[in-house]
């Protein structure tokens, strides 16, 4: 026999049970709607559309190992690092496309960063390109081409993208892993991407004489299993081997 | 005779007998010194050997690339080297390989191969599906003159003071492919490999033949796996080596 004390205590102890219940469900629902209004992604700053700009892009060609400039129209970022990202994330997407002249996969996606700095006097490359050795009847080399490098200065200068310092500076380009792995294995093939990427920049940026690449921020003995990566790559080849012709 | 008869009759020095056991310390270790440079120095070459190192890339692990028929880049590499030095061995050149099998060898070792054989010419052989013809490469080092007296060099750039005769050795191996017809491609490239190596080198990388050889009137475009392709590459390799020895042998051999 259950006392009638036992009977309104349990009532009363289901009213507050129940009470309770109501109370916190009210609170999880406040909670969650500040949460949601904390979470706002609405953008805070309107988009500013950049002014299409011109870039020099040196594709490269597989069929006769040469690189052509080619000038493209495209909205350019003002931060120096950001611009030639996106510089390099064009030239990128053209060797994605269908039936490029030099077929790599991953396309603007592939360039993490890229940095400028202040280059070392006393880090200058070893890759010097010396004189074409021998033409006799050969394809030019991507060297040999270079020959049409005051076209491929001349866009920069009026870019006004400037770096932050006077002298010569160093571009690191951070690369995904992605792209590195699904790079085209072969001699040609690796030098033109390597090459292409550094006369790019210089094109675009003439104070850069330096390339570094990075492959997710480490450094890479080679991009895929030939052209070295440990090393700095001198920009500024094309006008070398046009300086050192006769 | 006279001078040796005036000099007879001049006396001796006197050397006190404490300080000649100085004299001696001194004399030994300079003669020990001698004997280590001496060590140190590169074997000059016997007269009439012509030296060849064959570096099949890749091998074991490192697949290398993959060709369009599936076939792994260290294959035909090794295919390749092993073809060519029976080749050059029949024309009486002395052959050194870095790899005879499917084994991983180490880029370094590859290197010390090359180093000690103190080779007149160090081919490294790679393979591509991209481009067409052959590919040969020299080191993107930029040329400096071998210092007199200086016998050590810094690893990672011991080419650049082979540079000249790596070029003048990729300018016979380019006229020579020419002239069997083939399509070839000069270039410059930074391959660890070849940067080490102090000794002539040239990377050589090949690649289907050009679509220009399967136009109407020519015989159709020859592909990696084709037998007959290979072996008209290492022929003609063979005959651009047996003629950079004649060349060699009017220079000054695998000298920087």
């Amino acid at each position: 026999m259950i006392s009638r004390f036992q009977t309104v205590l349990f009532c009363i102890l289901l009213a507050a049970s129940i009470a309770m219940g109501a109370v916190l469900w009210h609170l999880r629902d406040k909670a969650h709607q500040r949460l949601v209004a904390g979470e706002d992604s609405a953008p805070t700053s309107a988009p500013t559309v950049a002014p299409a700009e011109q870039a020099t892009l040196l594709v490269a060609n597989d069929a006769d190992s040469s690189m052509l400039a080619q000038v493209q129209s495209l909205p350019l970022p003002q931060d120096p690092g950001a611009r030639a990202r996106a510089i390099l994330g064009k030239l990128l997407d053209l060797y994605a496309a269908p039936n490029a002249t030099h077929p790599v996969q991953g396309g603007a996606a592939s360039v993490g960063q890229v940095f400028l700095m202040p280059a070392q006097a006393d880090s200058q490359s070893p890759i010097e390109p010396p004189p074409d050795p021998v033409s006799t009847g050969s394809k030019p080399n991507p060297h040999a081409r270079a020959e049409s490098k005051p076209a491929l200065s001349q866009p920069a200068q009026d870019q006004p993208a400037a770096p932050s310092t006077s002298g010569p500076e160093m571009a690191v380009v951070n690369l995904t892993t992605a792209f590195a792995a699904g790079h085209p294995s072969g001699l040609e093939t690796e030098t033109l991407t390597l090459l292409s990427i550094c006369g790019t920049l210089h094109a675009n940026f003439p104070r850069v004489t330096q390339v570094r690449f990075l492959v997710d921020g480490r450094s890479r003995p080679t991009l895929a299993g030939h052209a070295d990566l440990t090393r700095t790559y001198l920009a500024a080849e094309a006008d070398n081997t046009e300086s050192q012709r006769p | 005779m006279v001078a040796s008869l005036e000099i007879s009759r001049v006396p001796a020095p006197f050397i006190p007998a404490s300080r000649l056991w100085l004299i001696a310390l001194v004399l030994s270790i300079s003669a020990g010194a001698g004997h280590l440079a001496a060590a140190q120095a590169p074997p000059a070459p016997p007269p009439g050997r012509f030296m060849v190192v064959l570096d099949a890339a890749h091998g074991g692990d490192d697949t290398g690339g993959k060709l369009s028929d599936g076939q792994p880049e260290k294959t035909f590499t090794l295919a390749l080297s092993v073809r060519l030095r029976s080749l050059l061995g029949a024309r009486g050149m002395q052959v050194i390989t870095t790899r005879e099998s499917d084994a991983t060898v180490d880029l370094n070792r590859r290197v010390e191969i090359a180093n000690h054989a103190n080779a007149q010419a160090c081919l490294s052989l790679h393979a591509s599906e991209s481009g067409t013809g052959i590919h040969l490469f020299v080191s993107s080092l930029p040329p400096v003159p071998s210092p007199e007296g200086v016998r050590f060099l810094a690893w990672k750039t011991a080419q650049s003071a082979w540079v000249t005769r790596s070029l003048a050795l990729a300018g016979v191996l380019n006229s020579v492919l020419l002239h069997d017809g083939m399509s070839v491609t000069l270039g410059r490239t930074a391959l660890p490999a070849v940067d080490s190596m102090s000794c002539p080198a040239v990377a050589i990388e090949v690649a289907p033949e050009s679509a220009a050889a399967g136009a109407p009137g020519q015989p159709p475009a020859a592909q990696l796996n084709d037998p007959a392709y290979q072996a008209r590459v290492a022929a003609a390799l063979a005959a651009a080596l047996l003629e950079w020895r004649t060349d060699a042998g009017r220079t000054e051999g695998n000298q920087p």
